[in-house]
């Protein structure tokens, strides 16, 4: 089996954090800032795979079943959050929900 | 029976407790009940107490009710401490203030505040047993101030007046100074002695100092800045008159049983002090000598009935200054129980006076109601007997008379103290017969609306036998030689020797005393009865009437302060209306709010935002990590 540099994994990983995190900040819409949440947990759960596949220990892999648990959790509480918010704002833009302006 | 001392000043205290706690809600016959029964009952311990202390003449009761604080050594107890001194005050403060108390019970009857009033009332004959009960000066000043909080609290009484309000005021403050004077007397004495036990103090005075001793002048005249304040004496006078704004009961027991007798107290009290320093003696009398003229001519003018009745409280607690000035104790404390007597009945007749014609308390729309008002004008025309001190029938004679005849025969005489007390004498049987002729002679002017009932007659007809024999305890030696006063006294206040070669004028002296008080009222007499166009020549004369506005203002006293001191105070205080050091303060809660202003403007309520300040702080967080 060809190896992938591990470079190339981690730099993948980089990329798709990097893609995830801009997308949070200027996204508006709940739903795809959630989407770009999910993206940034994946590219951290690659780092960690391949991190454990260079070492070849089984470290990596655990933590990305952690990771995948947490995200499915956090997915859950995060579409009910976004349920309610659109139920009392009629609008999914973060922007509207601003109350707590100082 | 002496176990009992604590319920004199316990009963007035629990009555206005009562009182304020539950007054408003109770009925009124309840509401009388306890108001006047409180202080009747401690009257009536006053008197199976006072039997008894005259059966054993021990040389005092004492009793400890409990230890009041100790701090570093100095523990004052709340314990009462009777002897014949005592003995006189609680007999007055209790007995008058008991017929007072009877009577407002009428004059106050429609009065929507009457618990307050009762409440008040009972607050102040408490205070002032606690004052003159009290076995040390600690005790004493509360008693002090509590006299002081019930004087603002009654002249206010009926505080939707702002002129009342004001009165009240100014009372506090004024006696306030004296107060802070007395306080800082009382400080150096702990200082001296260790304690403020009075029995102590007085015993061990004259082992500590000499006579003179700078330290007992100074005391001395810091505790007679407290009696000038609180008895209404030169320069601190000004309060008193006003003071008639309260209810007319308030006036006669500020007047002749509480408050401004506290100083005359307090003198005859720490007398050891006194003696120890013969400056402070002298300025007591001079004080006293010059109070009297002033306030006497002050009275002469004033058309408001209580106004003339208040500068002649002041014209004679001169006199018993007077008295106390030259050493003659027993006779202070005499002319103390007699001015109690007759002044509380000219108030209270006065205010039936007030009562019967509406509120009315200028002289000049009164007259003619010596038919309308009978029992009032007899009893009227015995307190003026007694206060003009008319010779042989009155008791005010018999104690003016020696306070006179003690200046010039006393060991400390002095001619000119004398003649400024005869002189006195004059004016005040002058303006206290002006106040009858103006008042119950001529036409009638004011329809007469209330008679008053049993409740108002009976103190007045009680008041009126004591103004009449209450002189035939203490006679002059020519004359009867009764000494029962001197002698209840002469234990705790040191009898005054006489001059021997003087007692052959001495009724030379009596019948000039006799003759000034007649002549008094004689011209009294002419001017406002007999020939009214002396009057009117005397308003048409521009200096009698310069004179007379002069006089009218109490001799300008109070435009002097009003210039002197109240004028540029207030003038600072607007000045520095934002207070200089207050700014520093000011600075740093602008400074808080200029921060808390630029903060908030941080929190925008947007989650992009927040997320772009998690990344900016980790990616610092990464740099700073990473380079260091």
């Amino acid at each position: 089996m060809s190896s992938i540099p591990m470079e190339a994994g981690l730099l993948l990983a980089g990329i798709l954090f990097v893609i995830g995190m801009v997308s949070v900040m200027i996204r508006r819409n709940v739903i795809f800032m959630l989407i770009s949440v999910e993206i940034m947990l994946n590219a951290a759960g690659l780092a960690f795979i391949v991190a454990g596949s260079h070492w070849a220990q089984p470290d990596g892999q655990i933590m990305f079943i952690f990771i995948l648990t947490m995200a499915a959790a956090e997915v859950s509480v995060g579409l009910a959050l976004i349920l309610q918010l659109y139920h009392h704002l009629k609008t999914l833009d973060s922007d509207a929900a601003n109350f707590m302006k100082g | 029976m002496a176990e009992l001392l604590w319920l004199i000043p316990a009963l007035p205290f629990a009555g206005a407790l009562l009182l304020v706690l539950l007054g408003s809600r109770l009925p009124r016959a309840l509401v009388t009940t306890i108001g006047v029964g409180s202080v009747g009952i401690s009257a009536a311990v006053t008197l199976l107490l006072g039997i008894e202390y005259l059966s054993e003449s021990p040389a005092f009761y004492h009793q400890v009710v409990w230890n009041w604080f100790n701090v570093a050594g100095f523990s004052p107890s709340v314990a009462f401490h009777l002897d014949a001194l005592s003995m006189v005050f609680i007999f007055v403060i209790t007995f008058v203030g008991f017929l007072i108390h009877v009577y407002s019970t009428e004059y106050m009857a429609h009065d929507p505040d009457y618990a307050r009033f009762f409440a008040c009332m009972n607050l102040f004959v408490g205070s002032m047993l606690v004052l003159v009960m009290a076995d040390n000066l600690l005790l004493l000043y509360l008693g002090w101030e509590g006299v002081g909080l019930c004087s603002y609290l009654l002249i206010g009484f009926w505080y939707k007046e702002k002129a009342n309000g004001y009165a009240a005021r100014k009372a506090f403050i004024i006696t306030r100074v004296g107060d802070t004077a007395m306080a800082i007397g009382l400080f150096m004495l702990f200082q001296t002695f260790g304690t403020l036990h009075i029995q102590t103090i007085s015993t061990e005075a004259v082992q500590v100092w000499d006579t003179d001793a700078r330290m007992a002048v100074i005391i001395a005249f810091l505790l007679l800045g407290g009696a000038v304040g609180k008895s209404g004496q030169l320069p601190l006078q000004t309060w008193l008159p006003d003071a008639m704004a309260g209810p007319t009961p308030v006036s006669a027991l500020i007047h002749a049983a509480t408050m401004v007798t506290a100083g005359v107290y307090l003198i005859a009290r720490m007398h050891v002090i006194f003696e120890l320093a013969p400056g402070a003696m002298m300025a007591v009398a001079v004080i006293g000598a010059i109070t009297l003229l002033l306030a006497g001519c002050a009275a002469l003018t004033q058309y408001d009935l209580k106004r003339v009745l208040a500068y002649s409280t002041i014209s004679q607690i001169g006199y018993m200054f007077l008295a106390l000035g030259v050493g003659a104790w027993s006779a202070g404390v005499f002319h103390f129980m007699i001015h109690a007597f007759f002044k509380a009945l000219l108030f209270l007749c006065a205010g039936a006076i007030i009562l019967a014609l509406h509120h009315e308390q200028d002289m000049r729309r009164m007259g003619g109601l010596q038919k309308k008002l009978p029992i009032v004008f007899w009893t009227f025309l015995i307190g003026a007997a007694s206060l003009a001190a008319v010779p042989l029938v009155s008791a005010g004679f018999y104690s003016k008379d020696q306070i006179l005849w003690l200046q010039l025969a006393g060991e400390n005489g002095n001619i000119w103290l004398y003649l400024a007390g005869l002189l006195g004498a004059f004016i005040t049987s002058i303006y206290t017969f002006r106040m009858v002729f103006l008042t119950f002679y001529g036409e009638s002017k004011t329809h007469v609306g209330h008679q008053p009932t049993m409740a108002i007659k009976l103190p007045l007809i009680i008041l009126a036998v004591l103004s009449l024999v209450g002189g035939f305890i203490e006679l002059p030696h020519n004359f009867g030689h009764v000494v029962l006063f001197s002698d209840f006294l002469s234990p705790i206040l040191p009898t005054i020797s006489v001059v021997p070669d003087f007692n052959r004028y001495e009724w030379m002296l009596q019948l000039l005393a006799a003759v000034v008080s007649l002549s008094g009222i004689f011209i009294a007499y002419l001017i406002y009865l007999k020939k009214p166009d002396l009057r009117a020549s005397l308003h048409r004369s521009e200096t009698a009437m310069a004179v007379h506005r002069f006089w009218h203002s109490g001799w300008g006293f109070d435009k002097l302060y009003d210039t002197l001191l109240v004028r540029p105070y207030v003038f600072l205080a607007k000045v520095n209306k934002d207070d200089v050091i207050d700014s520093f303060y000011t600075f740093l809660t602008r400074l808080a709010e200029a921060f808390h202003d630029l903060f908030s403007d941080s929190q925008t309520g947007l989650v992009r935002n927040y997320v772009m300040g998690i990344v900016v702080g980790a990616i610092m967080i990464l740099t700073i990590t990473i380079f260091l």
